[in-house]
């Protein structure tokens, strides 16, 4: 158990040293990622055939051993190229390797571990593009790390590591050299704003929380990341735990909080068991419980795992779930920060903002704001996946163009494809479009035409996406999560739902587009909550920038994109068609017939448009039109 | 009361949470994690020894998605249809699915209770689009041919 500041401090020198040691370090990322793409099985290989080439290779930093010359073996935290895992780092070199598989551990460790080479077929290369390290691959180029700094370069699940990179250092800072109230003056300053979503200002929102008179106040993080399309907060918890407790803990202290609960969604099984290992090894060492480091402060952690309600999402409603209650959301005001968890005065922010309260208190608020815009300073970290060649967690400062996301470090469209559209912020959120590419993305200039930075999904699209059916799955997704409490939500997303589903089924009549626009304008002003709130946002933004798509589909009974299955015809190609009949074998209505060896025909009056016809047949004679 | 059935591993999952009513949503949990499902007669136990009403543990347990008081299969399929994995054609592989096993929408279990296949609204592997769950392992980047493969794997391991 560490006593003091000093011990803290000599606990680092030791780990950095031992870190230091290590001659080389061989990083495979174990997360959720690229566990699936079977990393873990890649990681046991290294092991293996190091010792069995009697290479000395330590997979966990200890006291009192010395690790020179040795070869750190690590699972890391995510890269965020998760697209080409299992990703392996080697250092200190900083090469890249992709896609590696167990068998191609031996050929790298001969080139790169054994020697100071590269194996040439395992290294980025795309598009012309070839690169061995890491922050030569242009998905790396642009980014800033702040938040994501360790993510990939240190071990994962290891308090030591955290601490060797100079972890704990802003809480030691915190908790020797500055009050409560010069931290709250930091945070202030920094003009930090919440990462959630609303981009309300952290230093404001502590502040209230610490003048309230109720002398016990709690700390809350906010880890029910629901928006679909979006994973960084279940990066950071997975992949560098210590850095959200820290920022945490410094909340805590900040606002005179003992103690402190992380609201965890049920899909993410491996951050709470991540989360739980740091806390357990951060109690072990005395980082966390009473009288931290010898101080007066002290601190408890609780976990509380979602059960699968993504209005739990919501302040009042993650509040009551973790009193055991149905997750619902309350009117407001009392607003959280008066009467939160239990009714007392509680911080709820999400993971990414207490992830960024460490390097605000060690480095200052004048560090921070060099980072960004001065109204929304630091960076952002996004996950970019739809239709884009590089999908993955990237971070960039605040205010860096979409284009420059997407066709840079997202490395443009699949496939040659074009771009259509990208939506941002998930069910609460709208989309962008070609005329947007150059805006920045911070939290104003996102308002400003209809979206929100949301979470950070960022979803591209392309020309073959019909923006009328993401409208439709999007409220299809806010009505299954609506909660029932309050009318205009509950009944307002059930009729919009109604209505997209029969424009895209087909039906669409006359008047539904102004309909959709009334409701989604009734519900927006006087749903409860935020879910209500925001729910026809994406309704809203693709009738704006698509609204010819949603007339074609009303009045022409046309998908513009080809998308739409009942507005679909299938014909068959009389020059591409052999004559098999393999297609009038597969429809399972017998809507094809035709003579052996002369092009078969489709009856539209019969056919119920399932494609099994399309799929069926080997020489592509089968047409959508 | 069910003679038959086992209260002692309720008792000591109450213990665990030491009776709080507010680890309630933790306490069912647990005992789902052992079942694979909610069965009735945890309800009145449970509601007496933590002194709250039936319908107030009914009113938890109906609110939350990931609680069911239907038994669920060995293999629980979950095939995600986030957005970006919506974007990437997953309902196919979900069609694909529910076809293999003659499952729809309303019926999610199969009756010799092997396989139950749900959707997830995002799963937080978006990089490795489309994927899908098998008893929580995560498939990367699937296609409605792949899964078939999958559930002729597990058919065969039975």
């Amino acid at each position: 158990m560490l006593k003091t500041r000093e011990e803290l401090e000599s606990l680092r020198q030791t780990y950095a040293c031992s870190v230091k040691c290590e001659k080389k370090r061989i990083l495979v990322c174990a997360e959720t990622g690229c566990i699936a793409s079977g990393s873990l099985k890649v990681y046991d290989s290294f092991v293996k055939i190091l010792k069995d080439k009697g290479i000395d290779c330590t997979t966990e930093l200890a006291e009192g051993v010395s690790h020179e010359g040795a070869i750190g073996v690590k699972r890391s935290a995510c890269h965020g190229f998760c697209e080409l895992g299992p990703l392996v780092r080697i250092e200190p070199e900083g090469i890249l390797y992709t896609k590696v598989k167990p068998e191609d551990c031996e050929e790298i460790i001969e080139a790169s571990i054994i020697g100071d080479g590269v194996a040439e077929r395992l290294i980025y290369n795309r598009n012309g593009v070839k690169a061995a390290k890491q922050e030569d691959i242009p998905f790396y180029k642009k980014q800033t790390r702040v938040v994501r700094e360790h993510c990939g370069h240190i071990d994962a699940t290891s308090v030591k590591e955290y601490i060797a990179a100079g972890g704990y250092k802003a809480l030691e800072k915190a908790l020797f050299e500055m009050t409560p109230a010069d931290i709250l003056d930091e945070i202030d300053k920094s003009a930090l704003r919440g990462r959630g979503g609303g981009g309300f200002p952290t230093g404001r929102k502590w502040r209230q929380v610490a003048g309230q008179k109720e002398p016990v106040h709690y700390v809350v993080c906010n880890g029910d990341e629901g928006d679909p399309g979006a994973f960084m907060d279940r990066s950071i918890m997975e992949g560098d735990p210590h850095r959200m407790l820290e920022g945490m803990m410094i909340a805590a202290y900040a606002v005179g909080a003992k103690e402190a609960y992380i609201y965890v969604r049920a899909e993410y099984p491996m951050a709470v068991s991540r989360l739980q290992n740091a806390i357990n090894q951060a109690e072990e060492l005395g980082i966390i419980g009473e009288n931290v480091l010898g101080t007066d402060f002290s601190i408890k952690f609780h976990i509380n795992k979602g059960a699968g309600a993504f209005v739990c999402g919501e302040g009042s409603a993650l509040t009551a779930s973790i009193e055991g209650k149905r997750g619902m959301p309350r009117v407001k005001p009392p607003r959280t920060v008066e009467q939160g968890l239990f009714e007392k005065p509680t911080v709820l922010n999400n993971v990414e903002t207490y992830a960024n309260v460490p390097s605000i208190i060690e480095n200052g608020a004048d560090w921070y704001l060099g980072i960004g815009p001065a109204n929304s300073p630091g960076t952002k970290a996004f996950a970019l996946t739809g239709n884009i060649q590089n999908t993955g967690l990237i971070e960039v400062p605040m205010g860096t163009t979409l284009r420059d996301v997407i066709f840079d470090i997202g490395g443009g469209m699949r496939d040659g494809k074009q771009f259509k559209a990208v939506q941002i912020g998930g069910p609460s959120g709208g989309c962008l479009v070609t005329k947007d590419l150059d805006m920045p993305l911070d939290f104003d200039s996102l308002k400003k035409v209809g979206a929100m930075i949301g979470s950070g999904g960022l979803v591209v699209m392309d020309e073959d996406t019909c923006m009328v059916e993401v409208a439709r799955f999007f409220m299809n997704f806010t009505q299954n999560e609506s909660c029932g409490k309050c009318v205009p939500c509950r009944e307002g997303t059930k009729r919009m739902l109604e209505i997209l589903e029969r424009i895209v089924a087909g039906n669409g009549r006359d008047g539904d587009i102004e309909l959709l626009l009334e409701l989604a304008d009734t519900i927006s002003n006087t749903a409860l909550c935020g879910l209500g709130k925001t729910a026809a946002m994406p309704v809203v933004s693709t009738i704006k920038n698509f609204r010819e798509e949603y007339e074609a589909h009303i009045y022409q009974k046309k998908c513009p994109a080809g998308q739409c299955k009942k507005l679909v015809t299938y014909q068959i190609d009389p020059e591409l068609c052999k004559g098999c009949s393999k297609c009038a074998r597969n429809c399972p209505v017998g809507a094809i017939s035709g003579e052996i060896k002369s092009p078969f025909v489709i009856d539209t009056s019969k056919c119920i448009k399932c494609g099994a016809c399309a799929s069926a047949c080997n020489f592509g004679a089968v047409k959508e039109v | 009361m069910n003679k038959d059935f086992d209260y002692a591993l309720l008792d000591k999952v109450l213990e665990e949470h030491e009776y709080k009513r507010s680890a309630i949503i933790a306490i069912l949990q647990s005992i789902q994690e052992h079942y694979h499902y909610l069965p009735k007669e945890i309800v009145p136990y449970l509601a007496k020894k933590l002194g709250i009403s039936e319908a107030g543990i009914y009113s938890v347990a109906t609110f939350y998605e990931n609680f069911s008081f239907e038994p669920k299969g060995k293999y629980i399929i979950k095939v995600c249809d986030g957005t970006a994995c919506h974007v990437r054609h997953s309902i196919p592989i979900l069609e694909r699915v529910r076809q293999e096993l003659g499952l729809s929408a309303k019926k999610i279990t199969t009756d010799d209770l092997m396989f139950t296949v749900e959707t997830v609204s995002c799963l937080g592997a978006c990089g490795l689009a489309p994927v899908m769950t098998i008893n929580d392992v995560v498939h990367p980047g699937m296609s409605p041919d792949k899964a078939s493969e999958l559930i002729a794997e597990l058919k065969k391991e039975g």
